[in-house]
């Protein structure tokens, strides 16, 4: 494979962070909205923005899929835990809050809640344990969903059920654009959720948002052209779908994935916290998977759950439209150690990538 | 969440296959959703591979980005 090393060259770096002052327009600002956590690790880590223009701002989108989880199905995984079922999860989501509790606090209480790696040791834990229930927290993006129908697909043993929490980027996309004061002029698109679902489903962006979108991937290279092929786009007046991301992401996407989830999951409405409810941008079980929906199985009923404690601004700095330190919260009560909102728990929650990266004055 | 990591296959079994992570870190990830030769480089999400990446690819942005910033000095130095 190529060398690593070619895709963080310093002295390439300089050079395209130069270019990008040329390319850019002398006034007026420039909006570019990433949607992924990865990418905002990339941004802040290697300090990107500090190499842009003035006028060019990067915001972070809700690409944090422990973020997004609304606290109303944080509430079923408490509830599930609570009623004796082994709850299994990714390690982020146990600190995420729910409307009272977080899976951290029901383990606190007794509760028998364990993190897995993979969908896949969930299975295996469950097969060891025969006579025990087990309840697989089934979150994340397009990225994490086909793990779930490979899984679900081969037919797991009947003391597991899923709690499929998956959601769809496309359709918070698609939010981002309709919210007019955020006035967004480009989107760098999530290079894994794309691997997946393909270049082909962003066509609507710039077909009918006029929206430059590039696919990206995660060295700090691969962003800064990002940046500089939607500066370009901008420039000629024009709005593409361009791919930065050859090297992983094709137009049709991985098909076969693409496919599995078509078996598995119906696509629906879904919540996004702090967000309401945005239209078909969650997967649910398909009718014949019924029997391992962890909703049905233990008559979970949650409507509502309350997404944001007093004071928490995840809802606004999740759109991008504030900054995490303009949350009057963030770092003064909020913080790695004792988070109070949702992106301050996530690894790929924006307030606690720039928590634990930037030195912020106290 | 989203975070996947390149590995490079070294054998393949029964939709499983031990990858290495670079640096003597071997596992076992399920390739149900690749197919995949030994020898070739997979994106590791969570336990599964997601995508074969293409060194021709890979080679040709790197080429792309070279050319997008010697096109730069060709206009500076004209």
């Amino acid at each position: 494979m190529v060398e690593h090393s070619k895709f963080r060259d310093p002295e390439l770096a300089r050079r395209i962070a130069e270019k990008l002052h040329t390319i850019a327009p002398e006034s007026g600002i420039v909006k570019i909205c990433h949607v992924c956590g990865t990418h905002e690790w990339t941004i802040t880590h290697f300090g990107l923005r500090s190499l842009l223009p003035q006028n060019i701002e990067v915001i972070a989108g809700p690409g944090c899929p422990v973020c997004v989880t609304p606290a109303s199905e944080i509430d079923e995984a408490v509830q599930i835990a609570l009623k004796g079922v082994t709850v299994t999860c990714f390690g982020d989501v146990l600190r995420v809050p729910g409307s009272e509790k977080s899976l951290l606090d029901a383990k606190a209480e007794g509760a028998d809640v364990r993190v897995v790696y993979s969908v896949a040791d969930a299975i295996k834990m469950a097969e060891k344990e025969p006579r025990k229930d087990f309840a697989f927290f089934a979150i994340g993006f397009e990225t994490t969903a086909p793990s779930t129908a490979v899984e679900v697909l081969k037919k797991p043993p009947k003391n597991i059920s899923f709690l499929v929490s998956h959601r769809l980027i496309p359709p918070a996309m698609e939010l981002l654009t309709r919210i007019e004061d955020l006035r967004i002029n480009g989107f760098i698109a999530p290079g894994h959720v794309s691997t997946i679902i393909g270049l082909k489903a962003y066509e609507i962006f710039p077909k009918l948002y006029h929206m430059p979108t590039v696919v990206a991937g995660f060295e700090p290279l691969d962003v800064l052209f990002a940046v500089y092929m939607i500066l370009k786009q901008i420039k000629n007046g024009e709005a593409r779908l361009e791919n930065e991301y050859a090297r992983a992401v094709s137009w049709d996407g991985n098909v076969k994935a693409q496919e599995l989830m078509r078996q598995t999951f119906d696509i629906s409405d879904g919540e996004w916290r702090g967000l309401g409810k945005l239209p078909l941008s969650a997967f649910k079980l398909k009718k014949e998977y019924i029997k391992y929906d962890a909703r049905e199985k233990f008559g979970i009923k949650i409507k509502h759950g309350k997404d944001l404690p007093p004071g928490c601004q995840c809802h606004l700095v999740m759109i991008g439209k504030i900054k995490p330190t303009e949350c009057p919260l963030f770092m003064k009560v909020c913080t790695p150690q004792k988070p109070i909102g949702a992106c301050m728990v996530g690894i790929e929650g924006t307030c606690r990538i720039w928590a634990k990266t930037i030195n912020i004055p106290v | 969440m989203c975070l996947a990591i390149p590995a490079k296959v070294i054998s393949v079994h029964d939709g499983k296959a031990k990858v290495d992570f670079g640096e003597g870190v071997l596992r076992e990830v399920d390739v149900t959703l690749v197919n995949v030769k030994v020898g070739e480089y997979v994106l590791v999400h969570a336990g599964y591979a997601i995508q074969v990446l293409s060194k021709t690819e890979a080679e040709e942005t790197i080429r792309l980005w070279n050319e997008i910033l010697e096109a730069e000095k060709q206009i500076k130095t004209r």
